[in-house]
């Protein structure tokens, strides 16, 4: 192997990292938050990088239904509820407002906008517009019903509404993969040392995306909240920040997050309806190399597992996942000769 | 013969009559069925009752699978060395991931499994000779002499016996001594431990239980559909075994039979069911899949056996005859004699000092009641000397031999039995079984024994024991209802009870009143008189004065983790500082 | 005709699966008063604070909250409406400054837009001055008394009309459960009414208007503070030592 490999495995691995750090992030935001071990969070990420695929081609993709019916399902869900509290009439104009009119507003404009193919910045607004919301819907209709269910129910559930993703995105999308188009297509450096636009794209999103999440979390009001959440649910509740809406935000930064990483990565590889679990668990497994609190130490593994995958395709492509995912197994065993509570805690009965 | 035994009965004569009355299509169907249950029942023990959860079952059905198409492909060996070559593997495979993986917190496993399920699904697939994503096929049927089990009528007997004998050695290890343990392993593991139970050890053991069954069941896919292929064994497979578990009920034996027909049928009937109600053919059975498990759980979070049992009233626990040979019991030593010693125990957490200092003796035949304001630091006392904390210096002696530094579990092997400020009792459990947990160091049968039924004389004997110890208590009555059914007072009689079936020299009491209402406090305070007038030693906290002014022999009381006065308990009334201290002197 | 009470709790049940926790507990609390609730370990007044607050299910009867009956409302909407807890575990956020956490404690009042909420901070300061010295903190290094009174003055910055407080002088020394009590009797003169549970009992009735006596789920006895540090029963119980009378041993 010489330099120039080397280097160029090195930046292949970073930006990799950088999309496992932005799941890892949002993993351990939103299992702080709710408990829930979020596994279709890669699901975001290849609905996104599909969805933009799809208004590429000047076509209407398939995301605006799963918006819109995933409003109409939210609407009648909180509709029974208000009802059950004799509220209805108080809540009705919201909730037709918040879940039937603005997601039916954002398809229509996403079907009118669709053919006239505005280019890269518009459609990867219109990519967010359409998938960020899901997220929110997704707690209000999968995990919010369940709030007070053990971290298992929650896992299974989780596992539950990865196979209904994957397949209403083979659905939306069929079986075909796509690829975006780059956002500029410049390279930087010469000979041994180019550097493609698009990762550069990769890494400074990423790293933007990250201070953002610092200034929420260390400066916003709604940041401090969530994070008074994973700290303490009792303490959060006894100040009046309800778990509803604690974990409504953290699936809609989870969704966020998910859906820039997938306008991020379709241009650097081909997505298709499945990408989203591999995707996600190799979030996963960096967010435990980091130990799955620290939001810093989680991104940092993340990028270890970016490079680890780039090199090991290098060494033995074949034997490519089998590496990164056995890994895990030295690391929980290091963890677990060093950590200090070895008995686990009792479930609550 | 009673309606439950009738239900069971019926239950297998139609598992036996069924192949020969439906078609061989769905015969082969309920051979999947009777394969995946196996892997759900593994998964029922592990999840459902002793609160692992794993997704990587399929990775020991898949590793079991390859091993005997292996061998018996490629050296020709006979499948039935297949098998014992598939549960070694297994088997060795299992105690590795367990001891790595068991001693972590519950999330941290489970996503290890996942990671482990995907590594070795990828290892197949790229191992040169395992025919990678082609797989391997021309695998031989299972033989006995020159019977061949080829058809889906002969494999639905070998299957379906396996599976039922899995289920027979599942009930029989969860009605057991290991079994109870295993039971309370998920809620109370710091109490199992106080008994003497190896938490560790027995999830272990329930682990290497799962991994096997998966391992027989990986096997069984080999040779019955005579082809193995990585698809089988992916991450998918793995979720679906644990939907299985949920959605049968993982805690009893029979919810994995329930969730693998489920699961199984269901896709299937998906399968062929959705292309008709929808013109174009969408993957739109895992669209519908998915959403089912979600709303089954949303509905049923402990699966549907429980809906199902219903219909049969549960069959009533026997009364241990109370004439079985009674228990060996410890030797006592005569009243008066300094049983349990602390000297200068200390224990801080973090910069806050819980524990200055403190000291105590106790003697046989004799109430010593400790007091405090609530933070004084009793309860840290209290978990210095049964060893659930190590102190940071000083020492315990119990009949003179050093049990500071030793776990929980020595320690209650020699005697000295404790119990919690908060009842910890299994709730779903009786309060035979409850009681029975106590006398676990004195029964010796392990799992093995369990399941083959070789320990019912040991067994019975223990169970004799609780139902004894639960007369003496007064609750009697209330053996076989569910503990958690009990009034809170009763609760924390059942604790005495277990306590008493350890069989203690030295019995810690922390809190035994709180909750109690006056007439119970009088027959606590009666039975504790009479454990004192065997030479039993009790340490006993409490906040109730009335009740601790009667019963006590000597007060020793506390104030920020120190000893504040020490003496007869009129004394004590009379102690400026104790008033002070205890009764809030605020002028 | 008299103005209705400030919490009126009406046949209170709660139970633990099977096993009821409370059996119809009827209790009152008027504008700017303290109620004390004393009884023993386990009689359930922790149970019956968490109810009032919404932190637990009621499995039958209702609680009126200034005139509304709150019975089915979510814990942050009883928070919104005035009503706070300072639980016994203090469930503060321990990773978050005391700055923070008091900040956050204003997290319904700064969402409806409140712009005067951090404000409060100061008063909050001046009535703590040790929080002022620890504000850039994290909650979790204060000592005990500290604590309390971040929880308490995390509780106040939600501006509440009724401060429930379960157990305030828990593992504090007898100097620092003086100085609380005496800023919870301050709180009452501020026009906040004060629902207390308290083991000192003496010390809970001596800043009290009313007090209840809760055993085994029910109240057992009610009355004015006097009434009850007068009467025989609970000065056996719950006041003193020197009356105790051995139980006749068998």
């Amino acid at each position: 192997m010489n330099t120039d490999i080397a280097l160029w495995m090195v930046q292949d691995g970073v930006v990799t990292g950088a999309i496992y750090g932005l799941m890892a992030l949002a993993l351990v935001l939103v299992f702080a938050v709710t408990r829930v071990i979020f596994v279709p969070q890669g699901e975001f990420v290849s609905m996104a990088g599909l969805t933009l695929g799809t208004l590429q081609l000047g076509q209407t993709p398939g995301t605006v239904y799963l918006l819109v019916g995933g409003g109409l399902l939210v609407a009648a869900v909180e509709m029974v509820q208000a009802a059950r509290l004799g509220l209805l009439r108080q809540r009705l104009p919201r909730l037709i407002l918040a879940w039937i009119i603005l997601p039916v507003a954002m398809a229509m404009l996403v079907v009118w906008l669709a053919p006239h193919k505005l280019g890269s910045w518009v459609e990867m607004a219109l990519t967010l517009g359409l998938i960020v919301p899901v997220g929110p819907m997704l707690y209000r209709i999968a995990y919010r019903p369940l709030a007070n269910a053990s971290v298992l129910v929650l896992f299974i559930v989780s596992m539950a509404v990865h196979y209904a993703l994957t397949g209403i995105e083979l659905a939306m999308f069929g079986g075909e993969g796509l690829r975006t188009n780059a956002i500029s297509d410049w390279v930087l450096g010469s000979g041994s040392m180019k550097i493609g636009a698009q990762s550069i794209w990769v890494v400074s999103a990423s790293v933007a995306c990250m201070v953002v999440l610092w200034f929420f979390f260390e400066r916003s009001l709604y940041g401090k909240a969530l994070r008074a959440t994973a700290i303490n649910r009792v303490g959060a509740r006894l100040v009046g920040i309800s778990t509803d809406l604690a974990g409504r935000t953290a699936f809609l930064l989870a969704a966020a997050i998910g859906a820039l990483s997938g306008l991020l990565m379709s241009p650097i590889t081909t997505v298709y309806f499945d990408s989203g679990l591999m995707i996600g668990l190799k979030g996963f497994v960096g967010a435990i190399l980091g130990g799955m609190v620290s939001y810093p130490l989680a991104v940092l593994g993340a990028v270890g597992v970016g490079l680890l995958e780039s090199f090991s395709s290098f060494w033995a492509s074949a034997y490519k996942e089998t590496i990164v995912f056995t890994l895990l197994i030295p690391v929980l065993l290091w963890r677990s000769l060093t950590a200090r509570h070895l008995v686990a805690e009792d479930e609550e009965e | 013969m009673n309606r439950s035994t009738m239900v069971l009965g019926g239950a297998a004569a139609l598992i036996a009559a069924a192949p020969f009355l439906i078609p061989d299509f769905y015969v082969n169907l309920l051979n999947y069925v009777g394969m995946a249950t196996l892997v759900a029942l593994g998964l029922v023990l592990l999840t459902g009752v002793a609160g692992v959860v794993s997704f990587g079952q399929q990775a020991f059905v898949g590793m079991a699978a390859y091993t005997t198409a292996v061998l018996t492909t490629s050296t020709q060996l006979s499948p039935w060395l297949g098998l014992l070559a598939s549960l070694a593997l297994v088997a060795t495979a299992a105690v590795l991931l367990g001891v790595v993986t068991l001693r972590l917190s519950g999330h941290y496993l489970s996503i290890g499994t996942i990671a482990w399920g995907i590594a070795i699904y990828y290892l197949f697939g790229t191992l040169p000779g395992l025919g990678q994503y082609y797989g391997i096929d021309n695998i031989p049927p299972i033989r006995i002499g020159d019977f061949s089990f080829d058809t889906p009528l002969t494999l639905y007997l070998l299957i379906w016996s396996a599976t039922l004998a899995a289920l027979a050695a599942a009930r029989n290890l969860l009605d057991s001594r290991p079994g109870r343990a295993i039971r309370a392993l998920r809620f109370r593991s710091a109490m199992a431990e106080s008994f003497g139970i190896d938490a560790g050890a027995l999830k272990l053991v329930v682990f290497l239980y799962a991994a096997l069954l998966a391992g027989v069941a990986g096997w069984l896919h080999a040779h019955f559909l005579r082809f193995v292929s990585p698809h089988a064994f992916g991450i998918n497979a793995g979720i679906d075994y644990l939907f299985m578990a949920v959605i049968g009920g993982a805690a009893q034996v029979w919810g994995a039979v329930v969730g693998a027909s489920i699961v199984t049928l269901l896709r299937e009937w998906l399968k062929d069911w959705l292309p008709k109600l929808f013109e174009h053919t969408g993957n739109y059975e895992t669209i519908v899949f998915g959403v089912l498990m979600t709303l089954l759980l949303f509905r049923t979070r402990d699966g549907l056996t429980p809906y199902l049992t219903r219909w049969f009233p549960p069959t009533p626990q026997p009364v241990p005859p109370l004439a079985t040979p009674v228990l060996p019991r410890r030797e006592r030593p005569p009243v008066g004699t300094v049983l349990l010693e602390a000297q200068g125990l200390h224990k801080a957490f973090g910069g806050l000092v819980a524990v200055k200092d403190m000291g105590l003796q106790l003697r046989a035949g004799e109430i010593l009641g400790l007091i405090g304001p609530n933070g004084a630091g009793k309860t840290t006392m209290f978990n210095l000397i049964s060893g659930t904390l190590a102190s940071d210096s000083g020492l315990v002696r119990l009949r003179g031999e050093r049990i500071d530094g030793q776990g929980a579990r020595a320690i209650a092997r020699l005697g000295l039995v404790r119990s919690f400020q908060h009842v910890h009792l299994v709730s779903q459990m009786s309060v035979l079984d409850n009681v029975a947990l106590g006398a676990h160091l004195r029964g010796r049968h392990g799992t093995l024994a369990a399941m083959l039924r070789a320990d019912r004389r040991d067994e019975a004997q223990l169970m004799a024991e609780a139902a004894r110890q639960i007369e003496r208590v007064g609750l009697g009555d209330s053996m076989h209802k569910a503990s958690g059914s009990l009034a809170l007072g009763q609760q924390r009689i059942v604790e005495i009870a277990r306590a008493l079936a350890a069989d203690p020299l030295v019995l810690l009491l922390d809190e035994p009143a709180a909750g109690l209402r006056w007439n119970e406090k009088q027959a606590l305070a009666e039975l504790l008189s009479n454990l004192r007038a065997e030479g039993l030693a009790v340490l006993i906290v409490e906040h109730d004065m009335e009740f601790v002014m009667g019963l006590v022999d000597r007060l020793v009381v506390m104030d920020f983790g120190e000893k504040l006065a020490e003496g007869l308990p009129l004394e004590m009334q009379a102690h400026p500082a104790v008033i002070e201290a205890y009764l809030g002197g605020v002028a | 005709m008299k103005a209705p009470p400030l919490l009126q709790a009406t046949d209170l049940r709660v139970a633990y699966g099977k096993i009821e926790a409370l059996y119809g507990v009827n209790l009152q609390v008027e504008p700017g008063s303290i109620v004390s609730v004393i009884g023993p370990n386990g009689a359930g007044k922790t149970t019956l604070l968490a109810a009032l607050m919404g932190v637990l299910p009621l499995s039958g009867g209702r609680v009126e909250f200034a005139g509304r009956d709150v019975s089915k409302l979510s814990v942050e909407v009883r928070v919104a409406q005035g009503l706070s807890l300072v639980p016994e575990r203090r469930e503060l956020f321990g990773e978050l400054s005391v700055e923070d956490n008091l900040r956050l404690g204003a997290f319904a009042r700064l969402r409806r837009g409140e712009r005067n909420a951090a404000g409060d901070l100061e008063s909050i300061y001046a009535r703590f001055p040790r929080l002022k010295d620890r504000r850039r903190q994290f909650a979790a290094t204060l000592s005990g008394g500290e604590r309390q009174m971040l929880a308490i003055g995390r509780a106040l910055m939600a501006r509440p009309k009724l401060l429930m407080l379960d157990e305030p002088s828990l593992g504090l020394a007898p100097l620092i459960t003086r100085e609380i009590l005496h800023i919870v009797a301050e709180l009452r003169d501020t026009g906040v009414a004060i629902l207390l549970i308290e083991q000192n009992a003496r010390a809970a009735l001596q800043i009290s208007d009313l007090g209840y006596v809760l055993e085994t789920g029910e109240v057992a006895l009610q009355g004015s503070a006097t009434e009850l540090a007068n009467d025989p029963r609970v000065i056996e119980s719950y006041l003193g030592l020197r009356s105790a009378t051995p139980v006749a041993q068998t």
